[in-house]
């Protein structure tokens, strides 16, 4: 080996053997980062791709599909369809959602002619031992998955509910094709007659004849669907369900991105104070011949380094996590838009590269800026004098942080891309880079208003970090990031939960609430069972419901349609409604009143004229008010139910809301109910309070994964303010032994130091909460609207925030205090004589 | 001022290392002794026992009139504040406060901020020449001003001991001769011993009594000789 080459070796090599414990924090930071972001992409991809296999199985050889409302369309199109000269094959089908009778589960069950479906969709055919199983009334064949979840068997029975009447099915096998799907097969008749679908289809399978364009197909049948009934190809209907998802699906990856942005934040401050450490070694390097070029590539291959070793354990970490992810909370991580979707994770070698790459990638440009101020110092310099922070050189300008700031506020308008708020994630992110460019100006002006206080030890800790701007910025990156995006976190989730708890208040006025079925959609309370409800002793007033699915234009995704009893004077007054409701004009039709989903996605504002299908036919409603619905992410339409009724024959109810007279309890209630009724067995229960604590439970178990994924970017933010300080305090050793040698006590050193700790993380506090708030307005104004078209109202959680800015405050100063003893505990004394 | 009797001390480690054996010093108040000796003898180690910053093995270190071995670790922290002042070789000038605000480190440190105090700062800038800095930073300073700001800090309170762990050793030799003429008349000014350790026979020179630290122990030595 050359003597250049061991001169550098020992340089780069020694480095990474002194400054050991936080190379090893670097590594880890990365690796988190690296993990959360695999598991997130492994989770997503395991659930989506599952979900489509299935679909891609389930559709069999059909080209395309026709699709319409939840609860069915006019049967008497199949005919037609049938007998068109382009289809080859037409197989109707009939889906339903059926509740386990007695469990708050529902399962889906596919109602088939097996005849038809053979040659079309073969996975949705029964293995029976007796083929007349197959068009028994009384049969059902259950996917492997779903066996497999109920524990049920070939000739075991299942019970489910149709109405409020329990109908128990014989399982005469299993699904010919298994997916990991769960759902069950039935004969189409039978499901039409068990589940009062007479006359209805929910889906026709269409195989096309050989040379027939399925686009102009479907541009010419389109026009002769009812309406509400539209035609699509298996894929593009499959894309409808996992293009729900995606918003949440690319949240996720943001934050998880955000634990690796942290990441490479900590390795920027450790690199910066490391190369600072070393300028006179690499002054020498530079003296002995090695080329600036070399040194700065040098000083990136310690990122690379750090970064593929972060990298490596991050891949093996995301794997773990995502499969105790999968099992704790599901495929959809509790957001629950996969039910039914039992996913094996695969690894994915791409994610993988992916993920690892952007770990080595992020630690490279931590180490980048570094790189280059040591590259760029004059030999001569660096070898007269200490280290200093000029790999923040860049940042004495304050135009780009300024810039930054501003670009940041206007991308902030931009509307979504691919229905994506990408703009909005800009934004965040310009505003959190503009910040941390402007963080040495900014603290340098908080510093300037610390008076003299008389006291050694802080006078000399205040003119200390007064003195080192660009150091204290380092230390405080970290830190000013991770809190910043904690905060603006708590403050929307705070303020979501705040507002669907009012929310939540506002839509339960009524004493009891009671639902035909706590799952699926084959519950349903007919006009006698209404009646009998409505006339049982102790009843005051009792408002029913009736949900349905409809689809507003063909490629989208179902929206909840809600028939409601409405106060006839002001129908408006049970809503919670988002701005005043439009007067009823003369001549005015039926009115409709939108959710916020509704206006972001459709474009309806109050005024406008919407056409609803109805029982197949476009019925115009106008717009009377747009109201705030946290149930329904895709959107929801309330109505009168006289109105639904009249226009779609349809009398059935979902649910009802009931006021009791004064001194009725919900037991007495409940008692009354069950002798009034005899299926009351299977109807659910809940007073608002029980409704309001499953759902902010729901909510909770919803934010379990970005709860975690906060406390992660948080964690890395104390874990770099820890490092950046240790190797601060080890960096001002001399400075210490000569306060001691001139009469300091170790206390007043502690002092001093704990000071530095306090102020810098009061700064970082400071301007950490004040950009988390402005983070805060853009992800609930314009990231949570344009992912799930949620309006809220801005909510201050003060007591989690003061939690979080004591405990960070708490740690960060045990963290100085700490890193002080470190540095007092060793021989300071001789450290005057260091620089011989 | 200073009195040492048989002073031993002993580094310990895988092979124990001896560097002060049987050594005995005495200085009286207002004498300046320089020490010369070789490197790694122990001249530094012998310094940082007379302030209290070290401990012998064995013997009896007393600073004026008292017994370090008596006095806590705040105790002696006290007596280095209040009757020690200290030059070292790389200066060690705090550099994120001017040279006003050094200085004035050791009286900020006694609770002394006052007018008086600021005088004393004033005066003792003109005595070292560097009146006109006292409101620079040190990275604005040569290495002569900057032994000259520490020079200033040491006998701003008007320490009875002054310590000097090679006072010279940074600089060239006309502005080391320079910083050892102002170091002594500095200490004669405000009557304070002190005791001069250096590699540098010039520099010693100038004491009032020359001595050689060798692994015999403190031997005087001789004032002319090899710089």
């Amino acid at each position: 080996m050359s003597p250049a080459r061991a001169v550098v070796r020992a340089t780069l090599g020694g480095a990474f053997a002194r400054e050991r414990g936080r190379l090893l924090l670097c590594i880890l930071a990365i690796a988190l980062g690296v993990a959360l972001g695999f598991a997130v992409a492994l989770i997503n991809q395991t659930a989506v791709a599952e979900f489509e296999a299935s679909v891609q199985i389930l559709s069999g050889t059909a080209d395309l599909e026709i699709r319409g409302p939840r609860g069915g369309f006019d049967e008497r199109i199949f005919p037609v369809l049938a007998r068109d000269p382009d289809v080859a094959l037409a197989s109707p089908v009939v889906e339903v959602d059926a509740r386990l009778a007695g469990r708050n589960q529902a399962i889906r069950i596919i109602g088939v002619d097996a005849f038809r479906a053979a040659a079309v969709t073969p996975a949705l055919i029964g293995s029976a031992d007796d083929p007349l199983d197959l068009l028994r009334p009384d049969t059902i064949f259950l996917s492997p998955a779903a066996a497999t979840t109920l524990d049920l068997a070939p000739g075991d029975r299942l019970a489910v509910q149709s109405g409020l009447a329990v109908r128990s099915l014989t399982i005469a096998g299993y699904a010919r094709a298994g997916t990991g799907e769960r759902h069950a097969l039935m004969d189409i008749a039978a499901t039409q007659d068990a589940f009062a679908r007479v006359g209805l289809l929910t889906r026709i399978d269409l195989r096309l004849r050989p040379g027939v364009k399925p686009e102009a197909f479907s541009q010419r049948i389109a026009a002769t669907l009812p309406a509400g009934v539209s035609v699509g190809t298996p894929q593009a209907n499959a894309s409808i369900t996992t293009r729900m998802s995606r918003a949440y699906r690319v949240n996720l990856n943001v934050l998880a991105l955000v634990a690796l942005f942290t990441g490479g934040l900590l390795v920027f401050s450790t690199q910066a104070l490391s190369v600072a450490r070393r300028r006179a070694q690499f002054a020498l390097l530079r003296t002995l011949g090695l080329a600036r070029a070399r040194l700065e590539r040098l000083l990136l291959a310690e990122g690379a380094v750090i970064g593929t070793a972060g990298a490596c354990i991050g891949l093996a970490g995301g794997y773990a996590l995502a499969r105790v992810a999968l099992a704790t909370f599901g495929a959809d991580l509790g957001a629950g838009f996969f039910r039914g979707v039992a996913p094996e994770i695969v690894l994915d070698p791409l994610a993988a590269l992916t993920f690892a790459l952007l770990g080595v990638a992020v630690a490279m440009l931590g180490s980048l800026l570094p790189a280059r101020a040591a590259a760029r110092t004059q030999p001569a310099t660096a070898l007269k004098s200490a280290g200093d922070d000029r790999a923040l050189a860049p940042l004495r300008s304050p135009w780009s942080g300024l810039t930054m700031l501003a670009a940041g506020a206007l991308v902030a308008f931009l509307p979504p891309i691919m229905a994506l708020p990408l703009p909005g994630y800009a934004a965040i992110a310009l505003l959190l880079f503009g910040t941390l460019l402007l963080l040495p100006r900014i603290a340098a002006l908080l510093l300037r208003r610390a008076s003299a206080t008389g006291i050694v030890s802080t006078d000399l800790a205040f003119a200390q970090l007064r003195a080192n701007p660009g150091q204290l910025a380092m230390s405080l990156a970290t830190i000013v990031a991770s809190v910043s995006l904690m905060v603006a976190m708590a403050i929307m989730v705070g303020s979501f939960r705040q507002s669907l708890d009012a929310w939540l208040t506002r839509i339960l006025p009524a004493d009891v609430y009671v639902r035909a079925g706590a799952a699926g959609d084959s519950a349903f309370l007919s006009p006698g069972d209404q009646q009998r409800l409505a006339g049982l002793p102790g009843v005051t007033r009792i408002d029913f419901l009736r949900n349905q699915g409809v689809v507003l234009t063909p490629g989208t995704a179902r929206v909840a349609l809600l028939a409601r009893d409405l106060p006839g004077d002001d129908p408006a007054r049970a809503l919670p409604l988002v701005g005043d409701a439009r007067p009823t004009q003369a001549g005015d039709p039926p009115a409709v009143w939108v959710s916020e989903a509704i206006v972001d996605l459709f474009g309806s504002v109050p005024g406008s004229i919407m056409e609803l299908p109805l029982a197949g036919v476009p019925q115009r409603f106008v717009v009377a008010g747009v109201w705030r619905d946290y149930a329904r992410q895709q959107g929801a339409l309330v109505i009168d139910r006289a109105t639904y009724a009249r226009l779609t024959g349809d009398r059935n109810a979902t649910d009802a809301a009931v006021w009791l007279s004064p001194g009725t309890g919900i037991a007495a209630f409940r008692a009354t109910l069950e002798a009034g009724l005899p299926d009351a067995a299977q109807l659910t229960l809940a007073t608002p309070g029980e409704i309001r604590r499953l759902s902010i439970a729901v909510f909770d178990r919803t934010f379990a994964a970005t709860y975690a994924l906060e406390a992660a970017a948080v964690i890395i933010g104390l874990v770099g303010l820890s490092s950046s300080f240790g190797a601060l305090v080890l960096a001002r050793r001399r400075e210490f032994g000569m306060l001691r040698h001139i009469g300091m006590t170790r206390r007043q050193i502690g002092t001093m130091l704990a000071t530095e700790g306090l102020t810098v993380t009061g700064i970082g506090l400071a301007v950490g909460l004040v950009l988390g708030w402005a983070m805060s307005l853009i992800l609930i104004h314009v990231v949570n609207r344009q992912s799930f078209h949620w309006g809220m109202d801005l909510s201050m959680p003060w007591q989690p925030l003061a939690a979080l800015a004591a405990t960070v405050l708490l740690l960060a100063t045990a963290t100085a205090v700490a890193s002080a003893r470190s540095a007092m505990s060793s021989d300071v004394v001789r450290a005057v004589k260091d620089d011989w | 001022m200073i009195r040492l009797r048989e002073i031993r001390k002993n580094f310990p480690g895988p092979r124990t290392r001896q560097v002060l054996a049987d050594v005995s010093l005495d200085v009286a108040a207002g004498e300046c002794v320089a020490i010369l000796g070789e490197s790694g003898v122990g001249k530094s180690t012998l310094l940082n026992l007379i302030a209290g910053l070290d401990q012998p093995d064995a013997g009896v270190v007393e600073v004026a009139g008292v017994d370090l071995a008596t006095l806590d670790d705040d105790a002696l922290t006290r007596l280095r504040r209040t009757r020690i002042g200290f030059v070292f070789q790389a200066f060690h000038v705090l550099p994120y406060l001017t040279v006003a605000q050094n200085v004035a480190l050791p009286l900020a440190l006694l609770g002394q901020r006052d007018q008086v105090a600021q005088a004393r700062v004033a005066q003792m800038l003109v005595g070292v020449g560097l009146a006109d800095r006292a409101a620079s930073q040190p990275g604005e300073l040569s290495g002569g001003e900057l032994q000259r700001v520490a020079i200033a800090r040491a006998l701003v309170h008007a320490p009875e001991l002054v310590l000097a762990d090679e006072p010279t050793g940074n600089l060239d030799p006309v502005t080391a001769a320079g910083v050892i003429d102002l170091l002594y008349e500095q200490m004669r000014d405000n009557g304070a011993a002190g005791v001069i350790v250096t590699h540098s026979r010039s520099t010693a020179a100038r004491a009032d009594r020359v001595l050689e630290l060798t692994a015999t122990g403190l031997h005087p030595a001789p004032r002319s000789g090899p710089p």
